[in-house]
């Protein structure tokens, strides 16, 4: 029995100007799960991660982290928790080193020198960040300023990491960087959420991606089962990735129904059929 | 009618208080309705030259910038962002540093507002930018209140509403979904056919640049590595590699087939076009075999 790690009841949200973001979602996330999730703009996603974090309350509703009530405990708490990587990495960065930014969560946790000293180690091992260190983070590249931050949430070792469109504006060597430490931080056992618009990374990265439309959830599946059904997908403006549609495209030529979610997937079975 | 609406010629710059020049010896130029897509790795100078284009460096900002960039026949160093404005509009790359008013309405009304549009005109074309931006309906909303993506659109709409000659757009599509994306991909196609605007685009997004863009100019580490047709470039692996370029997945498809020793013929850049070559050889194969 996989342990429950995140539960969301009927969790609604408004926020003051009568929008409402979230109308009663329902997910329960377990530990050590790797989730996409996607959806227009505006669906909700980020109304949702900022409920997971505490920044927001439920209006009506409750958002369990571990057993804690985020109606009941403070973010300061929580955030031990629940690393939250934001979308732009420029909003959260602040110290003159980069080993400084990442000693700032351990430092808070009030961890022993020594053990502060441990995880930035880790952190910057990590993230592959060792000879930046004494660099000023705003000097850093785009793709090295998200790792930064990347890095100061994985310090705190959190059980939890919430990633907010962390390739946005990134090369294809930031995309697969930032993805491939997300990776890591599952298989060393921890949960990861990450919010993309990248379906490609969906389709290469996420054991189960839940799919936002207008506040409600519209799927939750594995990347194939999600991206197997474009005509629902549309409906919160998303399309699966090329490698899929050409699949879909190519369903009658490969006699298959399979969705295709990675390039050597679908390479695989072309040259089956030709070497046949 | 090949007529450069932006020359940039031999240009260099500096940043403030930089050591070194983030571009160095920079040459191209864009005629009248044509689609230039700016790519390359992170860090490589690509907001940089979006912001010289478009003149905000040097007027706005300092740091040392040698050689020439003209904007429909106006140099870009000799007359004000007043002047050069009413040629050129940006959209920013974080669109939270460009809106500023409490209402997505106003927003979008301000640039047109300063060009002294009769009202009437620019309610039209408020109506106009807001419908290709997908964001009817949000006319009273708090720019703030919006989602990431919608912000970006409220950008995007803020500067369509002046109907600039040229447009400049950094990662104007970073945030957005997919259908998102390639709407806002159309809406340029059809500025440039119905309007004969001018746009530059900096992007990371191949797949829709292969179908939308005119040409592409790659910049790396502040340096032109290669311009050309989208064919040209995203078949130039010494380039994609190079410049960190995500290729097409049609594209990439191509490549790992080849290096099963299964030839396509033509490198595709287009999902239709690598389809219908992958349907061709399996006919072929299967006919051969029969």
């Amino acid at each position: 029995m996989p342990e429950q790690l995140i539960q969301i009841n009927n969790l609604t949200y408004t926020y003051a100007n009568g929008f409402s973001a979230l109308k009663g979602i329902n997910i329960n996330i377990n530990k050590n799960e790797f989730v996409a999730i996607i959806g227009q703009n505006g669906s909700g996603k980020s109304t949702l991660l900022k409920n997971l974090t505490g920044l927001l309350k439920p209006a009506i509703g409750d958002v369990l982290v571990d057993g804690l009530n985020t109606k009941e405990v403070s973010i300061a708490k929580l955030s031990c928790k629940v690393g939250f990587v934001l979308q732009n990495p420029d909003r959260q960065l602040f110290a003159d080193t980069v080993e400084e930014e990442i000693s700032f969560g351990p430092k808070n946790m009030k961890f022993s020198l020594q053990e502060i000293k441990e995880r930035v180690e880790m952190a910057l091992e990590y993230t592959g960040l060792k000879d930046n260190r004494d660099k000023f983070p705003p000097s850093l590249s785009a793709g090295e300023r998200a790792k930064v931050v990347i890095a100061s949430v994985v310090a705190m070792r959190p059980e939890i990491i919430i990633l907010d469109e962390p390739t946005t504006g990134q090369d294809y060597r930031g995309c697969y960087q930032i993805m491939n430490i997300a990776r890591e931080f599952h298989r060393a056992g921890h949960t990861v959420i990450v919010v993309t618009h990248n379906m490609a990374l969906v389709a290469e990265y996420a054991y189960r991606t839940i799919v936002f439309c207008k506040g409600e959830v519209l799927l939750d599946g594995t990347a194939r089962e999600v991206f197997g059904q474009p005509k629902i997908l549309q409906m919160s403006y998303i399309i699966p990735p090329q490698i899929t549609q050409i699949g879909q495209a190519l369903e009658g030529e490969l006699k298959t129904k399979k969705t295709f979610l990675r390039v050597d997937e679908i390479r695989d079975f072309i040259s089956e059929i030709y070497n046949a | 009618m090949n007529q450069p609406v932006i020359e940039v010629k031999k240009l260099y710059y500096r940043y403030p208080y930089a050591d070194r020049y983030v571009l160095n010896d920079i040459n191209f130029s864009v005629n009248k309705g044509e689609f230039l897509c700016i790519t390359g790795e992170n860090g490589a100078g690509k907001t940089t030259l979006s912001l010289i284009i478009s003149g905000i460096i040097p007027q706005a900002q300092g740091g040392k910038m040698r050689g020439t960039v003209t904007i429909a026949g106006l140099d870009t160093s000799e007359h004000e962002l007043a002047v050069l404005s009413q040629n050129i509009g940006i959209v920013l790359e974080d669109p939270e540093t460009q809106l500023f008013t409490s209402k997505v309405i106003n927003e979008v009304a301000f640039g047109a507002e300063n060009l002294q549009i009769p009202p009437e005109e620019i309610f039209s074309r408020i109506r106009w930018a807001l419908k290709v931006v997908r964001l009817e309906g949000y006319e009273n909303q708090h720019p703030m209140m919006l989602s990431g993506g919608q912000k970006q659109r409220v950008a995007i709409a803020s500067v369509l509403a002046m109907r600039p000659n040229i447009l400049v757009l950094d990662e104007p599509t970073s945030q957005l979904d997919p259908i998102g994306t390639i709407e806002v991909f159309e809406v340029i196609k059809e500025l440039k056919e119905k309007y004969s605007m001018t746009i530059v685009m900096v992007t990371h997004k191949s797949e829709e640049m292969a179908y939308f863009a005119d040409n592409i100019l790659v910049l790396s580490h502040g340096s032109v590595l290669a311009y050309g047709k989208p064919k040209d470039i995203l078949s130039n692996r010494e380039v994609t590699t190079n410049a960190w370029i995500t290729i097409p997945q049609i594209s990439e498809l191509y490549l790992k087939l080849k290096e099963r020793g299964i030839d396509l013929g033509e490198f595709p850049i287009l999902q239709e076009e690598g389809v219908a070559l992958i349907r061709d050889l399996l006919e072929k194969r299967l006919s051969a075999n029969a």
